[in-house]
């Protein structure tokens, strides 16, 4: 089926996913061979995924790490981890 | 934590701590304590309260191990703890008495959205990240998205939560997750393709073709 471009930016994520039908997938591929802007959107958006799911991009508030571990510390020298574990810990 | 504990695996490292090496619990915890406070975050957006939350589901989560089944991996089944405290959070709180995060909402009946038009796309490479500039851009876009539309995309390209996890998680249906989804990636390539291209590329002349 000959897929127009705005046909083709609905089927982008399925085809990032790779989760579209094989003729789907085709006819979206054969778009792509000769438009070169749903090319380039494509390009970009997978670029721009990648980027965002770097570990750089979002920070955790200072000490989160330590506060938290810290809790658990608390709790950990407390209460056994399950009703039935009853023996000590051997370290 | 050690080496040892680093490369054992969940389903080891839980049998361990069930079996009494407790502290080992702070090995299973560590490698996924970003990921499931980027989710929290997401859904309450105060840090402060996103922190308490997942301290509350990181220690529920040691005092119920035992019911931890496998089958799901232990950052999803952290994930499903966190998102119902930070719904019961929501629910108490009056600003946000009438919003339910997981109904269709508005966003999904709207039009769909279009994305950038480009005639080319030069790849930005991961070391643009290391400028504060860039990675603003990115936190504002994401930020930006509709609430339902971030949580997905949150859950789904930073936690790395399959489709099927995702819609465990939030309680809704995986054809809900991939529209949420894709409408997420389309209104950040708008947003971002030419914010980061400009960003990248400050001394580029003549960005559109000449037609002569």
């Amino acid at each position: 089926m000959e897929l127009n471009c705005r046909h083709v930016w609905e089927f982008l994520s399925g085809y990032l996913d790779d989760t579209l039908d094989a003729a789907v997938r085709e006819d979206v591929e054969r778009h792509l061979a000769h438009c070169e802007v749903c090319s380039a959107i494509l390009d970009s958006t997978r670029n721009i995924l990648v980027l965002t799911a770097d570990d750089r991009v979002f920070e955790l508030p200072v000490g989160f790490s330590d506060r938290l571990h810290a809790r658990l510390n608390e709790l950990i020298g407390e209460e056994p981890a399950s009703p039935d574990m009853t023996r000590p810990d051997p370290t | 934590m050690n080496d040892e504990a680093e490369n054992r695996t969940e389903l080891e490292l839980i049998a361990a701590i069930l079996g009494g090496q407790k502290h080992l619990y702070h090995a299973l915890v560590r490698p996924v304590e970003k990921k499931i406070f980027m989710v929290v975050l997401a859904y309450v957006h105060n840090p402060s309260d996103a922190e308490d939350i997942v301290q509350e589901a990181f220690l529920d989560g040691y005092r119920h191990l035992a019911s931890f089944r496998g089958e799901a991996r232990f950052s999803s089944w952290i994930t499903t703890i966190a998102l119902n405290k930070a719904r019961a959070r929501m629910k108490r709180s009056a600003a946000h008495a009438e919003v339910s995060l997981d109904d269709a909402g508005d966003e999904d009946r709207a039009p769909a959205v279009s994305p950038a038009l480009l005639r080319d796309w030069r790849e930005i490479p991961s070391e643009a990240l290391e400028r504060n500039e860039v990675r603003t851009l990115i936190r504002q876009a994401v930020s930006e998205l509709p609430e339902s539309y971030r949580t997905v995309f949150v859950l789904r390209e930073l936690e790395e939560l399959s489709g099927e996890e995702t819609a465990a998680a939030l309680g809704i249906s995986l054809a809900l997750v991939k529209v949420r989804l894709h409408r997420a990636r389309i209104q950040l390539q708008k947003t971002l393709a030419p914010a980061l291209r400009s960003a990248t590329e400050p001394h580029r002349k003549n960005r559109w073709p000449s037609w002569s």
